[in-house]
């Protein structure tokens, strides 16, 4: 794992970050801290996690080549086929990395939050393999759209709790997640599945996710003897992103883009474009951008894709926002349906409603990548999950039948 | 000293034990909490605690989940529960202590929060998801304003956690009874002795124990360790049943009279 030069001590990214949490939780996240900080410099346990990530997850994930894809959207295009991990998503590299901790710690129940049911299913699946008791917090609302997931955590041995509070999905199955764990705290350890949360979560999702920015640039290195002009990820918490962009943040010349989504559209108030409109807050334990009201009251948040829909964003997002080294845009719903169509028609690649926000960005992107440059993508999921959502969004038989 | 201190002072001298109530602010409208806070002050309470509402209140039960939808729904702010202490102030001496999430007080401004509230009336504050780590320049205005502040303290804390805490409270120091979040059980936690011993060897200011006690007899067992007992869900949950009405105010008086009996000593 690389040297993490932020956060500070006691986490902050910049103005961002720290740890805002009730006195019963210091002391958890003080034994957590301090056990990662052990097994990241422990030879077994790297060599555990080295050995899981590539004949469990199938690490390296393939660096490829998008070329109709490139040809329709106007530039060079690579991907980084983090759909193609164990699970389907790049969720398990994290999942994995804290049940490690977890085992480490002793802790034999493990509870999660879940949007898309991704990070839920990779908590499942880890829990699994490692034997571990395993309770995932869900927004009923989540639970409708993303049955297929609810399904694969039974099969798995998880429990999946209903969320009936406010807005039923992923922002109230963290607040739920949360008060599972402050009363079970002794026994329990809460795997946040993004780079959100009181300070070590953002670092430590962080590092177990940069091995997805670490392989893309040495695979891209081989492939073309240089870097990409412009890095690209969607960004709900921003695991993904923060994951495929830590490798690059020294490379001075390679811009980085994230991309939220925007829901119906910005200026609908329906969207979870949290830095491209919110404003610094806490929520969840760190200080970072978030959609809130004139009263300091967190906003109820949408998109088409359950995995990004939050009103918060991770830290380092935030100060990267805040530096300058990163940009951050939004994508509509429809326009995200647009990116799910493309590059399922042009690649035979059905990507996540939310790596669909970062392929619709493409078409936007591709006349500022310079002559020779190319786009590098983080295809952060694949799209089984999203069929029940998408063909009622697009209209049952059009998009399904070969229609145009 | 501040008037919540020289209130828990003087009640300890007299071998007698602070009776704590936590109301939400704005619950079920602001102008009948306003009446509630009066009559449950009138009723004997010895400091109140007002609940500031939040959208995403992660160390409450489903009462005071529900009591904060409630006043939220009410246009309950900031201001308003500000507003509510002016106006309890007219009448009513008893020490109030302001309790919410940071947020919202983000939101307001940190040093302008603890100017109003100081001016409003109110004699300290809560922020559940600030502890002293993040608390300096939150400290910094409280100080300034003349504002108390209580921070919490609980069954995980370590020796030096609760060192920290008690040095930095200037009201109370809050002791959490249990690992978990606000709302009445049936029991008390078997090794709450064990941890009042714990936080007294650390510290001497006044130590205020709440999350989870709702009736006289829970009153009566925590007065014997404690010098306040803090009462939240059990007085949520008859506001919530009066809904908005004027039985709310007598029916938490009522509540608020049978649980002051168990602080008082023979």
């Amino acid at each position: 794992m690389p040297d993490a030069v932020m956060p500070d001590a006691r986490g902050h990214f910049g103005a961002f970050g720290g740890r805002y949490v009730p006195e019963t939780l210091v002391p958890a996240l003080d034994e957590l801290l301090a056990t990662y900080l052990a097994c990241r410099e422990d030879a077994a346990f790297l060599a555990r996690l080295a050995d899981v990530q590539r004949h469990y997850v199938g690490r390296p994930t393939p660096l490829y080549h998008a070329l109709r894809l490139g040809d329709k959207v106007g530039c060079d295009v690579y991907l980084k086929r983090e759909d193609l991990c164990h699970t389907g998503a790049h969720k398990i590299n994290n999942a994995l990395g804290q049940a490690l901790v977890a085992k480490r710690m002793g802790k034999p129940r493990v509870i999660a939050e879940t949007g898309a049911g991704q990070h839920g299913v990779a908590t499942a699946t880890a829990c699994a393999l490692l034997d571990l008791r395993c309770d995932v917090y869900m927004g009923e609302e989540d639970i409708r759209r993303q049955a297929l997931n609810v399904h694969r955590m039974h099969l798995l041995g998880a429990r999946v709790l209903p969320v009936t509070s406010g807005t039923r999905t992923l922002k109230d199955a963290t607040n739920e997640a949360m008060r599972d764990w402050v009363a079970n705290v002794r026994d329990t350890h809460y795997i946040v599945g993004s780079v959100v949360g009181p300070h070590p979560f953002p670092m430590i999702v962080r590092d177990f996710q940069s091995i997805i920015g670490r392989e893309a640039r040495a695979q891209f290195a081989e492939a073309m003897g240089g870097l990409p002009s412009v890095v690209t990820a969607c960004v709900g918490g921003g695991s993904n992103a923060m994951g495929m962009f830590h490798a690059f943040v020294p490379d001075a010349g390679v811009r980085l883009v994230g991309v939220e989504a925007a829901g119906r559209g910005v200026e609908t108030g329906e969207h979870c474009a949290t830095l491209s409109v919110g404003r610094p807050g806490v929520l969840h334990g760190s200080r970072s951008y978030l959609l809130q009201d004139g009263d300091g009251q967190v906003l109820p948040s949408h998109s088409i894709s359950a995995g990004l829909d939050y009103p918060g964003v991770g830290p380092e997002h935030s100060h990267m926002k805040e530096t300058g080294r990163a940009e951050y845009v939004s994508v509509t719903d429809d326009e995200a349906l647009v990116g799910f169509q493309m590059l399922s028609r042009t690649e035979g690649i059905i990507p996540a409603l939310e790596s669909s926000h970062a392929i619709a960005h493409l078409t936007t992107l591709a006349p500022t990548v310079p002559a020779g440059g190319s786009a590098l993508l983080c295809l952060s999921g694949r799209g089984d999950k999203d069929m029940e959502t998408a063909v009622g969004a697009l209209g049952l038989g059009n998009a399904l039948n070969g229609g145009q | 000293m501040t008037r919540l201190m020289r209130s828990l002072e003087a009640l300890r001298s007299r071998g007698d034990r602070a009776l704590i109530c936590y109301l939400m602010g704005g619950d079920p409208t602001p102008a009948r909490a306003a009446e509630i806070v009066v009559a449950v002050a009138e009723a004997g309470a010895d400091v109140i605690e007002l609940g500031i509402p939040f959208s995403d209140p992660l160390a409450d039960g489903p009462s005071i989940q529900a009591a904060g939808q409630r006043a939220l729904n009410a246009g309950t702010t900031v201001p308003v529960c500000l507003d509510i202490v002016r106006q309890v102030r007219r009448t009513v001496a008893t020490p109030i202590v302001l309790m919410t999430y940071l947020n919202p007080i983000l939101s307001y401004g940190l040093q302008r929060f603890a100017a109003d509230a100081a001016q409003a009336g109110a004699d300290g504050a809560i922020l559940v998801d600030l502890t002293p780590d993040e608390a300096r320049e939150w400290q910094e205005a409280a100080a300034a304003a003349g504002l108390g502040t209580v921070f919490l303290l609980a069954p995980t804390s370590t020796p030096e956690r609760i060192r920290l805490v008690g040095r930095l409270c200037t009201g109370f120091v809050y002791c959490v009874a249990r690992t978990g979040v606000t709302g009445a059980r049936v029991d008390l936690p078997p090794d709450l002795p064990e941890l009042l011993a714990r936080v007294r060897a650390e510290t001497d200011k006044p130590v205020g124990v709440g999350f989870g006690i709702s009736t006289a007899e829970q009153v009566r067992t925590v007065a014997e360790l404690a010098d306040g007992v803090i009462v939240g869900s059990a007085l949520v949950n008859v506001v919530a049943e009066a809904g908005d009405s004027p039985d709310a105010a007598p029916a938490a008086a009522e509540l608020v009279r049978s649980l002051k009996a168990g602080t008082r000593r023979a």
